[in-house]
């Protein structure tokens, strides 16, 4: 009779074990998707500033066209851009070609003085910081899923039920080295 | 790092359940010695965990309201709050309120019960002398404690701390007035009472003292271990170091800073007397935040 009891608990206590770290799993998985898309909001973000930020420097300084167009450019690149290497390439040259406007901006005490500019000079450097912050997050949080499906006793369960490990967000080439800014 | 925090965690049911039982004994020896016997202990128990409950509910926003923390206008302070979503990104936080301090002193805390409900104030004065790196350090710090569940042990602490000062000190008082009339009846009585009352009237007197203490437990490894959770946050340790540099050379006191919440703030807010000599080792037993130069040097060996 107690042989059997033994027995039903260490199964009972088995199964929820395993559920609960299937639920941790899935739970993980899960925030890499979120924090995947997070990274995606704020680039989005990022592009929804700059035509403004253009359009405040022309008020200005309209004869910088050069800067300007490089900014549009790689803008319009940018929202094209398909997978997570196309995606760093393009979002490294517009990051060069945003801190060459703003170098710019320097030589304009009336630009440099504009609220509006300031402000949107503030918010494109959150942006840029949140978007560094949201890889980073990503990346931390691939690190714990993958640790946890290569690591005993989780990696029998993530085998069971085809949990794969994710790759990481990886500044490809150019984006490692720091940006050039150009005058 | 994980472990760490694991293990803050269990520290802090831990503290909690000291304090609340540290609570209760000092109410029922207060009540004990007015002579009200067990019902008096019920009544103790009852107080003492009504406290604790009304602080898990409350104590951030008295531990604002004590700081004079106003809410942060977000298009006034826009960096202040990018910065901080920033690093709630970051850190997969959510984002807690954000408040101002009209003082010119730099300092900052944060407060709250869980990262769903957290807030974080900082002085208008760490605005105006921090830089962007640096002032995101600090804000790193504060979202740690929110991370680490330091928060809710720290801002308990505000009003446990505060209970237990008021009630010896009400029973202080009370003991002094009425000349110890207790004491004359129990002669009649005799029995066991003598030692019991020595005991509790002890427990009185001792009582602001050990919940000093516990305040410290709470504070000083929390902070170091909010540095360390910061730079895993920003990777930027040069940002802290700077920032905690600039406060150790900045001598300004927190006006609405009070010792209750001083092991609230980043930084200890009431003015130290730098003294060398025998006292001063037993003196540091009494702060509630390690040496800024030791956290400076922990940061740069990182």
């Amino acid at each position: 009779m107690i042989a059997i009891i033994v027995v039903v608990v260490i199964v009972v206590l088995l199964v929820v074990i395993l559920m609960a770290s299937y639920n941790g799993l899935v739970r993980l998985r899960n925030k890499i998707e979120n924090a995947w898309a997070q990274i995606d909001v704020q680039l989005k973000r990022r592009f929804d500033l700059i035509p403004n930020l253009v359009e405040t420097v022309k008020g200005y300084a309209a004869h910088e066209k050069e800067t300007l167009d490089a900014v549009i450019t790689a803008r319009n690149v940018g929202m094209g851009a398909q997978g997570p290497a196309q995606q760093a390439q393009a979002d490294n040259v517009l990051t060069g070609a945003l801190r060459s406007l703003f170098a710019l901006s320097e030589s304009y005490p009336d630009l440099k003085a504009n609220q509006s500019f300031l402000a949107l000079q503030e918010e494109l450097t959150s942006t840029e910081d949140r978007i560094a912050y949201a890889r980073q997050f990503y990346n931390d949080t691939v690190n714990r899923y993958n640790t946890k499906i290569q690591t005993v006793p989780t990696s029998i369960l993530a085998g069971m039920f085809h949990f794969t490990e994710r790759e990481y967000f990886e500044a490809e080439g150019e984006a490692k080295g720091p940006v050039k800014v150009q005058f | 790092m994980y472990d760490q925090v694991a293990q803050n965690k269990r520290r802090s049911a831990a503290l909690i359940a000291v304090f609340v039982l540290l609570v209760a004994a000092v109410i029922s020896a207060m009540l004990y010695l007015v002579n009200l016997g067990i019902i008096g202990v019920i009544v103790a128990v009852v107080i003492a965990g009504g406290s604790a409950f009304v602080s898990y509910w409350k104590s951030d926003a008295v531990a604002l309201r004590m700081s004079r923390a106003v809410p942060a206008d977000p298009t006034e302070y826009a960096r202040l709050h990018n910065l901080v979503e920033g690093l709630c990104i970051a850190s997969g936080l959510p984002k807690p309120r954000i408040y101002i301090v009209e003082d010119e002193a730099p300092n900052a805390f944060a407060t709250g019960r869980n990262p769903q409900h957290a807030a974080i104030a900082v002085t208008t004065g760490l605005l105006a002398k921090m830089n962007r790196v640096e002032l995101e350090g600090v804000l790193a710090h504060e979202l740690s404690h929110v991370k680490n569940d330091d928060i809710l042990v720290s801002t308990l602490a505000v009003t446990m701390v505060g209970l237990l000062a008021i009630i010896s000190d009400v029973f202080i008082r009370m003991m002094w007035f009425n000349g110890g009339r207790r004491g004359r009846n129990d002669r009649d009585g005799g029995g066991s009472f003598p030692f019991l009352a020595v005991i509790g009237f002890a427990l009185l007197l001792v009582a602001p003292l050990l919940g000093k203490l516990l305040q410290l437990a709470v504070s000083r490894r929390r902070e170091s271990l909010a540095d360390v959770s910061a730079i895993e946050m920003t990777r930027y340790p040069p940002g802290l170091i700077s920032a905690l540099e600039k406060l150790r050379d900045d001598t300004t006191v927190v006006s609405a800073s009070s010792r209750a919440t001083s092991h609230l703030w980043i930084e200890a807010p009431v003015a130290r007397v730098e003294e060398e000599g025998r006292l001063s080792k037993w003196n540091r037993m009494f702060d509630t935040h390690p040496p800024i130069e030791e956290r400076i040097a922990a940061l740069q060996e990182l």
